[in-house]
């Protein structure tokens, strides 16, 4: 296991960052409220968000089915824009974005992990990882480059051997493993998490969990992991707790 | 694209479907076109094979060479008309005749000329004549004398030329002397006298038809080429029937075509939905369905054309198929285009797949 970095009172933590870096931190959220309209009323997912995330820092956000986790990583990662408050992510102000804008902010600035991984079934190991610079638009890769990349990537995670292999040929960890290369390809300032250990038992979990870790941490890349397992909170450098779409106060986790 | 072009190479099964009906429709279309053409040509051969502006028949014809007659007073008429540069008579004969060492009778049409239309030789010595290759299927060769019609009218044959039928029976290009021997000896009922013909095949230059239908004081009632074409009985009925058809099957392609990749689209929305949320744009999704659909268009025309081909060799030579270069282009554009649009039918759903579904989905 590694260790859980000192934590500042603003979040950003002290790990030495391999991502890309900039003044500030890797996400900032600020007055962030988001509500959708039901017929005459209104149903407020997210009210008054204030979270800050450090470079390298890994954040686990807690909460029950409901509570609005969702829609707070939906709209970090620009898949989702506020209603009101600022989201800087990267150092990018995407508050105000077009749908348009924000696709591109997606590709190059912020990396996923989806609930089921979601690796393209027809693809292999490596160009799971390829098709997010084949997506075309700005900073695309040469191919040469991207392969180079891919195959890096690859290396890192133990999974060399595999690159040549479809998703259906690989095991639930790998999977998980060509997901979290998938999202660290284009070098993002923070990667989100969405349940990553929903549908494994613990001692899978918790493998992924430490995988996480470590790939985050290797990197000084930040991560948000939605979860609503409490066993996987000591993972991350500290928990946010959020209910009825509201944030609890900070709790850093016992070093795990 | 690439990621289109993948799932095509390594899920061929998912798109079998699809291509064996795009397949079949190709084939169809081209079996279709391919009738429609070998009627076409086959009956206005005669007639397009003129090198004439113009086609001048009796007024009381109502545009048909077989109840057109002209005589000398207005051949004279004509070729005093200003413009007129060449004026030659034509007849043609419908009849059967026999052919030596066939039981079978062909259909001949006996063609009176005196200006070669083209690839047609010069004006043969009487009692001779050009046969079309349509005769040479029926069985005729060089040197041989078809004996046409109920009074048997020899005519030998001297050399063979292609594309010059009438009314889907066989040219075979005489003197006017030799076509009117043969229409007085087996249609006395149709009497010609010697210096008549039923049309006379007009060059020249201005509006010719009109200045000749004024010169002749409305005796005379002159087509273009294209229009007289188009005066051939059953020739347009034939055009627009199968025309019809045609583009109701090109309809059909395209209902496939946009029912097919809707179906694949709605069973893509998850994965849409993930690639979306990676940065995938709108229009990259898009193409690429485009792009699936126009491959399998592509390799269902291949398959088709190669069916057609067979099909084309495997009829009987009776069957008026012909299968010309630019009726497989006019598929292959037809195929492209209803792939386009047929698959455009998927973008309103593509559009509408929203990125942030990827999140909080465990399928």
């Amino acid at each position: 296991m590694t260790s859980t970095p000192a934590t500042t009172a603003d979040g950003t933590a002290a790990a030495s960052s391999g991502a890309a870096t900039h003044a500030g931190p890797a996400l900032e959220m600020r007055a962030v409220r988001k509500v959708y309209s039901s017929g005459d009323s209104e149903v407020v997912a997210v009210a008054h968000a204030d979270l800050t995330v450090g470079h390298g820092e890994i954040v686990a956000l807690l909460g029950p089915s409901g509570s609005g986790k969702t829609t707070l990583l939906s709209i970090a990662g620009g898949l989702l824009t506020p209603t009101s408050g600022t989201v800087v992510v990267g150092g990018h102000d995407i508050s105000d974005r077009t749908p348009r804008e924000l696709t591109e902010f997606r590709r190059t600035t912020v990396g996923f992990v989806f609930q089921s991984v979601n690796l393209v079934p027809f693809l292999t190991a490596e160009e799971n990882l390829l098709v997010v610079n084949e997506l075309g638009g700005a900073g695309t890769m040469t191919r040469k480059a991207a392969r180079a990349r891919a195959g890096e990537l690859l290396g890192e995670l133990g999974l060399a051997h595999r690159a040549g292999n479809l998703p259906s040929q690989l095991s639930g960890g790998e999977r998980q493993r060509v997901a979290i290369g998938r999202a660290l390809f284009n070098g993002p300032a923070l990667v989100l998490f969405d349940e990553p250990t929903s549908a494994l038992d613990t001692k899978l979990g918790e493998q992924v969990m430490d995988l996480i870790q470590h790939e985050m941490r290797s990197r000084g890349t930040a991560a948000v992991i939605v979860t609503h397992d409490t066993r996987m909170t000591p993972y991350a450098d500290r928990t946010v707790t959020i209910v009825d779409g509201q944030l609890s106060t900070d709790t850093a986790p016992p070093a795990h | 694209m690439r990621l289109a072009l993948r799932e095509l190479r390594r899920r061929p099964s998912r798109f079998t479907v699809a291509t064996v009906v795009l397949t079949f429709l190709t084939l169809l279309l081209l079996l279709l076109g391919g009738l429609l053409d070998g009627l076409y040509l086959g009956s206005t051969g005669a007639i397009r094979a003129q090198q004439a502006d113009v086609i001048v028949y009796s007024s009381n014809a109502r545009d048909s060479f077989l109840r057109s007659r002209l005589d000398g007073e207005v051949r004279s008429v004509v070729e005093a008309v200003d413009g007129v540069s060449e004026v030659g008579g034509l007849g043609v004969l419908l009849l059967g005749g026999e052919v030596p060492g066939s039981d079978d009778i062909a259909d001949v049409a006996v063609a009176g000329y005196e200006t070669p239309p083209r690839g047609v030789p010069a004006v043969p010595p009487a009692g001779h004549g050009w046969a079309d290759e349509r005769l040479r299927d029926a069985g005729v060769e060089v040197g041989d004398t078809v004996l046409v019609g109920p009074a048997r009218t020899p005519i030998t044959v001297d050399g063979f030329v292609s594309d010059t039928n009438y009314l889907l029976q066989g040219g075979l290009w005489v003197d006017l002397a030799t076509w009117r021997n043969t229409q007085n000896a087996n249609r006395p009922d149709a009497f010609v006298p010697d210096d008549v013909v039923q049309v006379l095949v007009v060059s020249g230059s201005g509006d010719l038809a009109a200045a000749i239908d004024a010169a002749t004081d409305g005796a005379t009632s002159t087509l273009t080429r294209d229009e007289a074409v188009g005066a051939l009985p059953g020739v347009k009925e034939q055009d627009a029937t199968f025309s019809a058809i045609i583009y109701s099957t090109i309809v059909v392609v395209l209902a496939v075509v946009g029912l097919f990749f809707s179906l694949l689209t709605l069973e893509r929305t998850a994965l849409y939905g993930v690639l979306k949320a990676v940065g995938a744009r709108t229009r990259t999704l898009f193409g690429g369905v485009v792009t699936q659909a126009v491959t399998v268009a592509l390799i269902a025309f291949v398959l088709g054309s190669l069916l057609a081909l067979l099909a084309g060799a495997a009829l009987p030579a009776g069957i008026p198929l012909q299968l010309t270069p630019g009726r497989f282009v006019f598929t292959l554009v037809a195929l492209v285009v209803a792939a386009v649009l047929g698959s455009a039918i998927s973008l309103r759903r593509v559009i509408r797949i929203d990125p942030a579904s990827a999140i909080g989905s465990a399928s």
